[in-house]
């Protein structure tokens, strides 16, 4: 398992490593927390000419709140989420969400950064990110460029940025009076991506109504998505079993799961209705609970 | 073939090394330094039997390449016993037979000890979470919680009898 041979080069700047890609074009990769990328070297799926490690450029490892905006630096560490309790306490869907990502180990290395970049719809943030209504920042030759989530999973395995860009941070909205979140996966066994997994976050208001709702799902589709016929049975009403019910089975209706190691199609798409159905009612109890 | 030279601070000693980029640090460390305490288990990033502790963090070896570990510090398991003395880990897995056939264990020890260089009094389920990308498949993980549990107390040992009643949950 000897990955095929590379020129490496360590970046120190945000502009070096714009350089460095507009200069190698595609035959270039970014190395940030390489959870993905080695192992897809190793096995010879990706077999880049130029591997450009950017963890010698500083300032892109933090979580702050600024401008109504959770911010976070692309090269933020799984275990630094985890460990945030700004994550932990204002943001649950996306503690949630780190803390099922492959295994503590992985997750000393592993960057939020990396995990979106890499748009495999396995991973866990992409439908977290959805469900949140994130804003990637890229960083490229005229500065830095705003993708909404919505528009950054435009194919299979495909991301939105431009080779010559580098996702440098994202920003994800505060979150509002009676909004809450939730994540929840299930696996195989522990440090495995999901056999499928869904992100939901919602507001709810003063009467129980539901104003607004994102769904994700993991794993289930080619791309990462949303169930937005199931956002779309929510808004306007109030939230009662039956609704949630409702919800849950366009959930599964609208995922596309292959049968694989992990699973039939059918048990993945029944366990899409049951995790919604789950993750709504996570989201609506923490919505109800009132600062997140 | 592009071979850099990389250098950083393994158990405490300088080194200076060749590597190809391509290698891998896990590698490095067993064939250019003939540290093979540190086992390749699966290749692919899921067994961990090849941790180490990179400046203070359990990582995988198998997934980095040597290149990254420039300027870093690095720990296997030859560097945990100092001066011929078994840190409390290494003791508790002695004391508790927290290992049969050995393979996961020097990826283990290290991912405990820096578990209890961070958290004082893990719980059973801390210890549980902390060691859930290292696997074993002899021992049933019974008698290494206990052999982290026995460092744990090792290295923190029974509080005052008030703090006992405080903190007991
Ligand atoms: C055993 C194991 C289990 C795993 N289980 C899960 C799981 O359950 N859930 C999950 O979500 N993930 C899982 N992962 C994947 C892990 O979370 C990866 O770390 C993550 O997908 C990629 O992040 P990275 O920082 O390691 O990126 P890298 O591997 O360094 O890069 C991945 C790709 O993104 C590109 N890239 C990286 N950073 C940037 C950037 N800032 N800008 C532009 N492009 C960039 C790279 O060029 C590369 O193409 C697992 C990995 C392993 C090894
Ligand atoms: S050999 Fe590195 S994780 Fe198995
Ligand atoms: S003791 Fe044999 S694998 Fe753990």
């Amino acid at each position: 398992m000897i990955p095929a041979a590379f020129e490496y080069v360590v970046a120190h700047s945000l502009e070096e490593t714009v350089g460095l890609l507009a200069k190698h074009g595609s035959d270039a990769k970014i190395l940030s927390g390489g959870m993905s990328l080695i192992p897809a070297m190793k096995l010879r799926l990706a077999q880049p000419a130029f591997i450009i490690d950017v963890n010698g450029v500083s300032g892109l490892e933090y979580i702050r709140e600024e401008h109504g905006e959770l911010r976070i630096g692309a090269m933020t560490r799984e275990a630094a989420l985890e460990r945030s309790t700004l994550v932990k306490h204002g943001y649950p869907i996306l503690f949630e969400t780190a803390r099922v990502i492959a295994d503590p180990l992985v997750r000393n290395r592993a960057t939020i950064g990396g995990n979106l970049a890499h748009a495999d719809p396995a991973n866990d943030h992409p439908a977290t990110m959805l469900a949140l209504g994130a804003t990637i920042v890229a960083h490229g030759p005229n500065g830095d460029r705003l993708i909404p989530i919505d528009e950054f999973f435009p194919s299979f395995f495909a991301s939105a940025l431009e080779p010559d860009e580098i996702l440098t941070e994202i920003r994800i909205p505060a979150p509002g009076v009676r909004n809450g979140g939730a994540y929840i996966k299930f696996e195989r066994k522990v440090g495995d991506y999901a056999i499928a997994a869904v992100a939901v976050n919602l507001t709810l208001d003063a009467h129980d109504t539901c104003i607004a709702a994102r769904i994700g799902l993991t794993n289930v589709t080619d791309v990462p998505a949303r169930a937005s016929s199931a956002e779309a049975s929510l808004v306007g009403h109030r939230i009662t079993d039956q609704a949630i019910a409702d919800a849950s089975r366009l959930a599964a209706h609208q995922s596309d799961p292959k049968s694989d190691l992990r699973g039939s199609a059918e048990y993945k798409r029944d366990l899409v209705r049951v995790l919604a159905g789950r993750a709504i009612g996570r989201a609506v109890s923490r919505a109800r609970g009132g600062s997140h | 073939m592009s071979m850099r030279t990389v250098n950083f601070t393994i158990n405490g000693e300088a080194k200076s090394v060749q590597a190809e980029s391509r290698q891998l640090l896990v590698h490095c460390i067993r064939e250019t330094l003939g540290l093979t305490g540190t086992h390749v288990g699966c290749e692919t990033s899921h067994c961990g039997a090849c941790t180490i502790d990179l400046d203070g963090e359990p990582v995988k070896s198998c997934t980095m390449f040597a290149v990254q570990a420039e300027g870093k510090s690095l720990t296997t398991v030859e560097g945990l016993a100092v001066g011929g003395t078994l840190n409390p880990v290494q003791e508790g897995f002695w004391e508790e037979h927290g290992l049969q056939c050995g393979f996961c264990t020097p990826g283990m020890m290290i991912t405990a000890t820096a578990l209890l260089r961070t958290v004082n009094e893990p719980t059973e389920t801390e210890i549980r979470e902390a060691i859930s990308g290292n696997l074993c498949r002899c021992t049933g993980y019974v008698n290494i919680v206990k052999a982290i549990q026995y460092a744990q107390r090792k290295m923190h040992p029974t509080p005052a009898p008030e703090a006992v009643l405080q903190g007991g949950d």
